[in-house]
């Protein structure tokens, strides 16, 4: 699957999409983001406080509990800022 | 009669008083017509910046907004809806945001401009980031922003 990063979690990450393949136990966006965290220091530093980072499934907002099984693309970013 | 909102989301500037005119023109049927613009201010926190640059999630931005725009069109009588939201560089005094909401009596065309300007700064997926003499940083969301979207939530 696709996954994309905005902000300062792209910032973070150091790249603004990467197409990754996680283990069949990651099955949530909170499975998701522990499984990244664990990919690295930026990763880390990116997803240090997962109760502020929003994620979205193919384009619509999800809470941390959504099954990421079937998304083409995910994405994860601070709070919005926009209007 | 189905009206369909114009949406835009664009580097270029807006005018506002031109999307106005595009929504009006010809008709004798509307009888209010609302417009928000946000405007890019010239301080945050008391702290002068030089611009605001606004990073967007393309095709989340137009999907998103597009969700609202229904529910906005589902809930209040509109007759017409025209929203934009810029993104790249912004310097004060420019143009951010545009909502421009159409009706027969003003109630509806208030109370929809402000519902999806509460939901725009909530749920519309774009980040500003300042640029100011200490460098650049990103603003951070407000708690009241989110209290303001929550009022229109229905049970």
């Amino acid at each position: 699957m696709r996954v994309k990063y905005f902000a300062w979690v792209r910032e973070r990450v150091g790249v603004a999409e990467e197409t990754i393949e996680p283990p069949a136990d990651v099955r949530t966006v909170a499975d998701l983001i522990g499984w990244l965290s664990s990919r690295g220091e930026t990763y880390a530093h990116a997803f240090e406080k997962p109760k502020v980072i929003r994620a979205a499934i193919d384009q619509a907002h999800v809470k941390p509990d959504a099954v990421i099984s079937g998304a083409r693309e995910i994405a994860f970013f601070p709070p919005m800022t926009g209007g | 009669m189905s009206v369909t909102a114009t949406i835009r989301i664009q580097e270029a500037d807006f005018d506002a008083a031109q999307e106005i005119a595009a929504l009006t023109g010809g008709r004798t049927d509307i009888g209010a017509v609302v417009t928000f613009s946000g405007i890019c201010r010239g301080s945050e926190n008391g702290e002068p910046i030089a611009a605001l640059t606004l990073e967007h999630y393309p095709g989340m931005a137009e999907a998103e907004i597009g969700r609202h725009a229904d529910e906005a069109l589902s809930r209040w009588p509109l007759q017409g809806l025209t929203i934009i939201h810029r993104f790249g560089r912004i310097a004060p005094g420019e143009n951010i945001v545009l909502v421009v909401t159409a009706s027969p009596h003003r109630q509806a065309a208030f109370e929809a401009a402000e519902f999806l300007m509460d939901y725009l700064k909530t749920n519309a997926p774009f980040w500003k980031r300042e640029e100011s003499e200490k460098g650049t940083s990103w603003i951070e969301a407000r708690d009241h922003d989110d209290a303001a979207a929550a009022r229109w939530t229905r049970s």
